[in-house]
């Protein structure tokens, strides 16, 4: 795998665009995947993962290859996501006086991370619920538990990806888990 | 409602990490057992993580890789020509092959501008013009380029014209006549004296 894959950046260093799409195609479900736990939005995510592709593309010649390409590659995509999550907070409240307005679904519901009442979370899907209580987190925690628990990494992979010591991805696991259980507590 | 220590509570989570010590993990099932508030905080943290767990995978929507493509910087058209040169490696080798000889070619018909001839006795030279002189026999083949050939007298072989003209009184030439003065019947020529010599080179071994 990790020789098919060097083998493929050699050709995309030479520029060739094809080779390109074949490592697109072997990774866009694991970015997509992370990018939409992360943004709760199907658009938003396909948006931010495409473009986590065209950086790591264009950045390709800085990428060591000893080292693993899908570590790179989902701390690109990572990092798009906490800036998006972060450009989205301010624009949030000063939308925040027409909110009601028409245009609003679910996900603006879940982006806001308001609470929602407890029929309405009774009635939802166990997938959109799963989706609704991530998405509740904090984003500091939100990173690790899905990198953890939705993509099945081991912590010293997350630590590479977010770039802080193993320590901290700990206590952050630890604190997203009590999170999540104290989210759950009414279930 | 808490008397147990914090740790306890670490405990669990090094259970969860996976990257507990037989000690600990010895402390916290002693604990679990006699402390039901833990149990239910250690119930409910893998409750939690059991219901992370729980989402689907979802893949990429279709149509992702293309998005990708098309966002992406454009490509060299150096590149482009690389990858068609790799697809198809026989048109490539038989393409290369028709300029070089092409270019061969018709390098050596344009070179080949100067006045020259095939050096036999009794022929005169006037200018850019062979004289075989009435009377006079010539014993073997001649080969004019760029200049004209007057015959009067008689040749004894093939005579060649290349890039001129022939002039011959009577037919007095027991070998093959040819004028040559197009591109193509240069190449053709030029391949027949090719093979031509290629026969003989095999004839002579």
């Amino acid at each position: 795998m990790d020789a098919l894959i060097n083998k493929r950046i050699k050709e995309v260093l030479k520029g060739d665009q094809n080779a390109f799409a074949e490592i697109v195609e072997l990774f866009q479900d694991k970015l997509y995947r992370v990018c939409f736990r992360m943004l709760g939005n199907k658009h938003e995510a396909e948006d931010i993962a495409q473009e986590a592709f065209v950086r790591a593309f264009i950045n390709i010649h800085t990428f060591d290859t000893k080292r693993k390409f899908s570590t790179w590659l989902y701390r690109i995509g990572t990092n798009l996501c906490i800036d998006r999550i972060r450009k989205k907070k301010p624009d949030y409240y000063l939308d925040a006086e027409v909110a009601g307005a028409e245009g609003l679904n679910m996900y603006s519901h879940i982006a806001s991370s308001d609470e929602l009442p407890e029929e309405e979370l009774l009635k939802m899907e166990m997938q959109d619920r799963v989706q609704y209580e991530i998405s509740r987190l904090p984003d500091k925690y939100r990173a690790v538990i899905v990198l953890k628990y939705m993509e099945d990494l081991p912590l010293q992979e997350i630590s590479d990806i977010l770039d802080m010591p193993l320590g901290t991805v700990k206590t952050r696991v630890h604190r997203g888990r009590e999170a999540l259980r104290k989210q759950l507590s009414n279930m | 409602m808490n008397m147990c220590p914090d740790h306890i509570v670490h405990y669990m989570h090094e259970y969860l990490d996976g990257d507990i010590s037989q000690e600990h993990e010895l402390e916290l099932k002693e604990h679990l057992q006699d402390c039901s508030s833990c149990q239910q905080h250690m119930n409910e943290l893998s409750k939690a993580v059991a219901f992370v767990q729980s989402a689907s995978h979802i893949a990429a929507p279709s149509g992702f890789a293309e998005g990708v493509i098309a966002r992406l910087p454009k490509e060299t058209s150096k590149v482009g020509m690389k990858r068609w040169f790799h697809h198809h490696p026989m048109l490539t080798a038989a393409a290369l092959f028709m300029i070089l000889m092409s270019a061969s070619l018709f390098s050596s018909f344009n070179d080949d501008q100067q006045f020259s001839f095939t050096k036999q006795p009794n022929i005169v030279v006037e200018g850019e013009k062979i004289i075989v002189p009435a009377g006079e026999t010539v014993k073997g083949d001649i080969i004019v380029r760029n200049g004209d050939i007057q015959i009067d007298g008689e040749v004894e072989g093939n005579v060649t014209v290349i890039n001129g003209s022939l002039m011959a009184s009577s037919a007095n030439v027991t070998g093959e006549i040819e004028e040559i003065n197009q591109v193509f019947d240069w190449l053709w020529y030029k391949i027949k004296s090719i093979a031509k010599d290629t026969a003989s080179f095999f004839e002579g071994e």
